[in-house]
């Protein structure tokens, strides 16, 4: 068991330390010269402008030999030390981030895990009820089969502009200043709903259709046959199948929560929330590469540690995994 | 007279109408007998096998009765008859190799299912690990999941939880089919010791294959086309059957071992007839050496000599 977690743990590190090359050489190797689309925006002096210029290379750690940058990289990361943003300049890539992310969390955890539990639930319980079937399982299809865009739109148009209950954009109201005010706070809800609903609603319709699924699946098996043949309750059957359908759905929510980034990306535009998937938008529309190697990075981070944990998990609550570790005995 | 099928009826529904798997079948098992069942693939024996334990949605009840010990089973009331199983009638499955649930252990899965029927895990639990051993494992499988078993070794484990509660009446489907030769014998024996023993009273073994019917079975019932056509003692079967077609299948036995299945029958042309519309008269007819005229109606499965009943118009 212990060697199997150090193996994993070292593949793990292994793939950070190429994901982050990876991350620290796309940017590099683009066309365009991030100080250059800076300056020229500033529209200086030929003589000035080659002293900017000189000045913010060397302040980007722009002047050395590109193996040196690779190098001075990953020092000044293990420090914690993401370089200076373009966009935003002078001000840290890792501030600008950190503000960033709590947005992000704050929108993209709730929706994910509440809308994993209600959804699966949902599935669970409607699978083989006749009525529930019939009625609830259409709308979770069109539900998910709904371009999120469209929904995010729609419930927009209607909420937002219609009925008028909840603000359109931004991540709260226009003339205030974040602080801890009844207020403020009660800003952030409200611009917080909108988004919030728009992915609730996406996940719980896709868990609730995969759940149904793959509780038939397990009722149909063999296993639930030969319960029903030695006269177990439905109850037990149902918490077996229960049981081992959760098996991929946990799978399912480890790999959305890796994501939760760049999942955020097209909610945060749709309703301009101040999260790390606008931050990303910016980044790319400024030239911005140090703030989106640094937005890149997160996800990285974030992909990683949640496949780790769910492979922990997996192999504490499926035995057919843990078999694989140790060679099969018969 | 320990079970007694009375003219027992199970259709499927399909699209296009009713297929007569089961279309009346009677007989009796008496206390500690070993009935093997067998026929062509096809002909109804895991339909009647079903039956007895659960007519689930796809099967339709259509007419007869079971008796078990003088008590007739409520066979067309599956939340009655669920308290019947396991206690009354069991089963050991075909798919014994992916009965048990892959994630819980097989003490857990055990527990679960003795609670789940209300009874106290503690006053039996002793019994199966007895058993275990009876049948060559060691108790160590109570902590392992199914698949570190291998398939002789879950296929006992399914028998010994199928019989735990000591039931009236098993039901072995193809209990062999999956296994090599070796261990086929073991399962064979380890149905006849369970027997002997008194943990099951009547039990039926439904094979592909007749030659292990003879080394296990105290009576053999051969199945045509979702009847019975012979029943009688093993060595009746076997040395003076009067029913053509379990003359053929016995002459199409190449050699002792090799299933009937895989040879696809070459001592018997032609095919059964289809059972969504079997068409009247003995449904063997097509096919019979012996067919004549009177053959168009329908033979009555009838004593032919003391304890052996055949439904032959030549018989
Ligand atoms: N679910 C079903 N729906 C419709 N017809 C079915 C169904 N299951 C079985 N049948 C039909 O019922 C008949 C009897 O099937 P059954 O499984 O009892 O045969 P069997 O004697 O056990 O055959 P085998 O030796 O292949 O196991 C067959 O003709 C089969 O096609
Ligand atoms: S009744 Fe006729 S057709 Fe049927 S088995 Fe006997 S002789 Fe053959
Ligand atoms: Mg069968």
């Amino acid at each position: 068991m212990r060697r199997y977690f150090t193996r994993k743990f070292l593949i793990y590190l292994l793939t950070f330390f190429f994901a982050v090359s990876i991350d620290w050489a796309i940017p590099r190797f683009m066309p365009g010269d991030p100080v250059q689309s800076m300056l020229s925006r500033a529209a200086l002096h030929p003589e000035s402008a080659t002293a900017m210029y000189d000045y913010y290379s060397n302040s980007f750690g722009l002047d050395v030999p590109i193996w040196r940058q690779y190098l001075n990289f990953w020092g000044s990361l293990l420090q914690g030390d993401l370089g200076t943003s373009v966009w935003l300049y002078p001000q840290p890539v890792s501030s600008v981030i950190a503000n960033a992310i709590p947005y992000t969390l704050a929108l993209m955890l709730p929706a994910i895990l509440l809308s994993w539990w209600a959804g699966n639930s949902f599935g669970a319980f409607a699978a083989r009820r006749k009525w529930l079937d019939n009625t609830a399982l259409p709308f979770a299809y069109i539900l998910n089969s709904m371009p999120y865009m469209w929904l995010g739109i729609l419930l927009a148009w209607l909420l937002g502009s219609v009925l008028d209950i909840f603000p359109l954009s931004g991540g709260y109201g226009y003339g205030l200043q974040p602080e801890w005010s009844l207020e403020f706070i009660g800003s952030l809800l409200k611009h917080w709903f909108l988004p919030f609903a728009s992915l609730f609603l996406v996940g719980f319709g896709g868990w609730a259709i995969g759940m149904r699924n793959l509780i038939i699946y397990e009722l149909e098996s063999d296993y639930s046959h030969y319960l029903t043949a030695l006269g177990a309750p439905q109850r037990l059957i149902r918490r077996y199948a229960f049981r081992n359908a959760m098996l991929p759905q946990v799978t399912g929510l480890a790999l959305q929560i890796g994501v939760i980034v760049a999942g955020a990306l097209v909610t945060e535009i749709v309703f301009s929330y101040p999260g790390l998937g606008n931050l990303i938008l910016q980044a790319i529309n400024n030239e911005d590469y140090f703030l989106l190697q640094g937005a890149f990075l997160f996800i990285i981070i974030g992909v990683l540690i949640a496949n780790f944990v769910i492979d922990m998990v997996y192999v504490l609550v499926d035995p057919r995994t843990r078999t694989g570790m140790r060679g099969a005995t018969s | 007279m320990s079970v007694q099928v009375k003219d027992l009826k199970v259709y499927y529904r399909t699209l296009r109408g009713d297929v007569r798997a089961l279309d009346g079948a009677s007989f009796t098992i008496a206390d500690g007998e070993i009935m093997g069942l067998a026929g062509e693939s096809g002909c109804g024996k895991s339909t009647l096998g079903r039956s007895l334990i659960a007519i689930d949605g796809r099967m339709r009840y259509v007419g007869g009765s079971v008796s078990l010990d003088g008590a007739a089973l409520p066979l067309d009331d599956q939340a009655a008859m669920a308290r019947h199983r396991f206690t009354a009638v069991s089963l050991v499955p075909q798919y014994a190799m992916s009965a048990m649930n892959p994630t819980r252990k097989i003490g857990k899965l055990v527990t679960d299912l003795l609670r789940s029927r209300g009874i106290a895990p503690d006053t039996v639990l002793g019994e199966f690990r007895r058993r275990l051993e009876l049948v060559g494992l060691s108790t160590d499988v109570l902590a392992r999941y199914p698949i570190e078993l291998s398939g002789g070794m879950k296929q006992r484990v399914v028998m010994v939880i199928s019989t735990l509660l000591d039931p009236s009446l098993l039901v072995a489907d193809e209990i062999t089919s999956a296994l090599d030769v070796s261990t086929q014998k073991a399962v064979a024996e380890a149905v006849v010791e369970f027997r002997d023993r008194g943990f099951v009273a009547s039990t039926i073994v439904i094979t592909h294959d007749l030659s292990i019917l003879v080394q296990m079975a105290d009576s053999i019932m051969i199945m045509y086309a979702g009847k019975p056509v012979e029943r009688a003692s093993t060595d009746a079967v076997v040395s003076s059957s009067r029913h053509p077609y379990t003359r053929l299948l016995l002459s199409s036995l190449p050699e002792v071992g090799v299933r009937y299945e895989e040879h696809r029958l070459s001592g018997i042309a032609g095919r059964p007839p289809s059972l969504l519309n079997p068409p009247p008269g003995c449904r063997f007819r097509d096919r019979c050496p012996l067919a004549f005229a009177k053959c168009a109606e329908e033979p009555p499965f009838v004593e032919v000599a003391p304890g052996h009943s055949a439904a032959c118009w030549k018989a």
